[in-house]
């Protein structure tokens, strides 16, 4: 396929400086008072109609925030959050209670045509309930768990996950739904003392995806949720939680846009993913956010914590992330390895263009007997953007036979751009095998020109070379990101060079 | 009919001046080989004609099929039929050369307003070609250029040359790095794609590789200048008397 052409195609559709999702949805909405006070988080949690307890983890969480400070150790630079003159909740108000795709607001479904997200046709096209034996293995299937601003407003699928036994919906639903799963589970990977951002989150968050996979159970399609900021000066703080029982599998992914805006947009999800006995959890994202306009102005944080803990024997956690967008990212997805012969995996496309600024990583914490991680980590820094990969590998005193293997590559394409690498490695016992390689390249005139004489523009040769730099962690994500993902790198390199 | 006109060429690089009016005729269907010593501004005329960013042209043209070809940009110059065979090709790690093949041809095509090709298509035609010039299938499924041996990057210039059907060649030291087994194989590769309408430029330090490729005009350079042009039988009197006579003055 030629995906260098259609790439290029569609990035002179896009004007320089104009963000391809950078519109806004004109709905009301339904927003909590300015500012952060117990009355907010009572404020949200009654809007939930959460359960007592629900309020009271919020709150203790809320007064712990309260003492804690922000962390300042990443090399990151911007302008100090005022906390206080932030939206922390916001929702499109709902009409109705939904229950089909055609009762949501037309304006919020344009909004998902605008992003090509196929929401409706892959409603249409699957049905909700495809006959028995009719099934095509061929054409797999997503179910999305669509998030608009705060609030779910649709769930697809639901009725075939329901029969694997599958629990997929939103937090806020699973908190009333299923209180006993989520009280076991939340705050389990990331305790809401954690740190400064996943405490904040821990008392403001708003939705997110929930997901159970019972045991023994093969989850019968990719699972994915999109994220959407749209109010103004929302911040938008998601809880993912998900949960792969003895022996299960399930693969989960994440794509986020956002619309352009002048002001600062403040992100600090928390995820938290937990692999039990034998259990498998695929985690994939692509992220492309607002980085801010060429001067380096406005632009998502994104401050965001997500863990995965692989609390059982032979359980395997796998991050794959492909980060593109945001004017800041703060973000290190991790694995602990708990259980005795469990593997994390780490696989991270972070390119940061303009002013953005990338200090992103992974945390690999081997606790159990040979245990395994991998890292293979791609940053691509251009512009005049800041590109840190930042990781820690330990493992602990009983962690005996733990072994990592730990690449991280660095292409800096022209001159104004930095790229750093930050391993922590450190090993409390003798057996552990530890591996690191590190390379920084420049992209290099000769290789474009190269490339040019042959007959490809210059940014069509950026993006072929670029796109060979990352092919390793490509190929680990699911095929219709892996399309996606190869289209975005090339836009968000656009006008790098030259 | 003249298909490559370089009139009175004078370029600098970083305030040098490197060449001094240099002055060539290239006809449809001929081959000119093209020698003298190192620094003589042999490989900066290749990289002016094929547009390489870094050299400024201070005076006189260059004509390709009666345009001006300084005009164009470099990958428009390649779609009209330009190709520079490097003397040392560079390796892009994870991009498959097939891609690479296919992307390049594509996009050549495009810019000419031609279809692209069909996969079914280019398979075929890769296949053909690569087949003539002993390249195994599965050297194109690895990244361009990455980890090939000398002889296979040049058999890979000329792949590329025999599928992009290019109207001139210019072959930048072809030689260099080469067994005389690989040059046999390269240079056969070169003169199967000899024809009427397809020019060459062979740029060489050597005599040898033009026992393989046998020129019809050979110029000798000097300082930046053209000082002498001939037959083939004036390389051989290069090879037996050194570039000593003919240095300029």
């Amino acid at each position: 396929m030629p995906a260098v052409q259609e790439t290029v195609e569609r990035v002179k559709r896009i004007d320089v400086d104009q963000y391809r999702y950078g519109f806004e949805t004109l709905i009301e909405s339904d927003k909590a008072p300015k500012g952060l006070s117990e009355e907010t988080v009572k404020f949200i949690s009654e809007k939930k109609n959460e359960p007592a307890w629900m309020l009271q983890w919020r709150l203790e969480a809320y007064r712990r925030w309260l003492t804690m400070t922000e962390p300042t150790w990443a090399r990151v630079d911007y302008p100090k959050i005022d906390f206080q003159d932030l939206y922390y909740y916001s929702a499109p108000k709902p009409k109705k209670t939904i229950s089909s795709l055609d009762e949501i607001d037309p304006e919020i479904l344009k909004t998902y045509e605008k992003l090509g997200i196929p929401l409706r046709e892959v409603a249409m096209l699957e049905g909700v309930e495809p006959k028995v034996g009719e099934e095509d293995p061929a054409r797999r299937k997503i179910a999305v768990d669509a998030v608009f601003d705060s609030v779910s407003v649709a769930t697809t699928f639901k009725a075939e996950l329901k029969k694997a036994g599958v629990i997929f919906m939103p937090i806020s639903e699973a908190i009333r739904e299923h209180p006993e799963l989520v009280q076991k589970y939340l705050g389990s990977v990331v305790p809401t003392s954690d740190n400064f951002y996943a405490t904040l989150n821990s008392a403001v968050f708003s939705d997110g995806s929930f997901v159970y996979v019972p045991p023994g159970v093969r989850c019968p399609m990719e699972l994915s949720t999109y994220f959407r900021i749209n109010e103004r000066n929302t911040g938008q703080f998601e809880r993912t939680l998900i949960i792969a029982d003895k022996g299960s599998y399930v693969s989960y992914l994440e794509g986020c846009t956002a619309p352009q805006r002048d002001e600062n947009q403040l992100h600090a999800a928390v995820v938290e993913l937990v692999a039990h006995d034998d259990a498998e959890i695929k985690y994939s994202t692509v992220q492309n956010w607002y980085p801010g306009n060429s001067e380096g102005k406005g632009g998502i944080y994104n401050f965001v914590t997500k863990r995965g803990d692989c609390r059982g024997d032979r359980s395997k956690i796998s991050w794959t992330q492909v980060e593109t967008g945001s004017a800041i990212t703060w973000k290190y997805p991790s694995c602990i390895l708990r259980g005795d012969n469990s593997s994390g995996e780490f696989y991270s496309i972070a390119i940061s263009n303009g002013y953005q600024q990338v200090d992103s990583g992974t945390k690999m914490i081997h606790l159990g007997k040979n245990t395994s991680s991998r890292i293979i980590s791609k940053g691509i820094a251009a512009g005049k953007s800041q590109n840190t990969y930042r990781g820690l590998v330990t493992a602990h005193r009983k962690a005996t036979g733990a072994r990592n293997f730990t690449a991280c590559d660095s292409l800096l394409i022209g001159d104004k751009c930095g790229a750093h690498t930050v391993p922590y490695i450190e090993a409390k016992n003798s057996s552990a095998t530890f591996e690191h390689e590190a390379t920084t390249s420049k992209i290099s005139e000769d290789v474009l020109f190269y490339c040019i004489q042959r007959g490809l523009s210059q940014e069509e040769a950026v993006g072929l070379v670029v796109n060979g730099f990352v092919k390793d962690v490509l190929q680990q994500l699911p095929m219709e990101f892996a399309v996606e993902a190869q289209k975005l790198i090339s836009i968000s390199l656009e006008g790098s060079v030259g | 009919m003249a298909l490559l006109e370089v009139k009175d060429l004078k370029v600098r690089v970083e305030e040098r001046e490197i060449l001094h009016g240099l002055t060539l005729t290239v006809n449809e269907g001929e081959v000119h080989a093209i020698m003298g010593p190192n620094g003589s501004g042999k490989s900066t005329l290749s990289h002016v004609i094929a547009g390489k960013p870094g050299y400024e042209v201070t005076d006189g043209q260059i004509l390709f099929k009666g345009e001006d070809l300084l005009e164009m940009a470099p990958e428009e110059r390649a779609a009209k039929g330009v190709f520079l065979a490097f003397q040392y090709p560079v390796e892009i790690p994870g991009v498959a050369t097939m891609n690479f093949l296919r992307t390049a041809l594509n996009a050549q095509r495009k810019a000419r307003g031609e279809d692209e090709y069909s996969t079914p298509d280019f398979l075929k035609k890769v296949r053909e070609v690569s087949k003539s010039l002993n390249i195994p299938q599965d050297m194109l499924k690895r990244g361009v250029n990455v980890g090939f041996s000398g002889g296979e990057k040049k058999r890979n210039e000329v792949l590329q040359m025999a599928l992009f059907e290019p109207s001139l060649c210019i072959l930048d030291e072809m030689d260099s790095g080469l067994d005389i087994d690989a040059l046999r194989i390269a240079a056969d590769g070169v003169n199967a794609l000899r024809s009427p309408k397809r020019a060459m430029v062979v740029i060489t330090h050597y005599q040898r590789l033009l026992n393989y490729i046998v020129p019809d005009v050979v110029h000798v350079m000097s300082k930046g200048r053209v000082v002498k042009s001939g037959g083939k039988e004036l390389a051989l009197e290069l090879e037996a008397s050194g570039y000593t006579q003919f240095e300029a003055a």
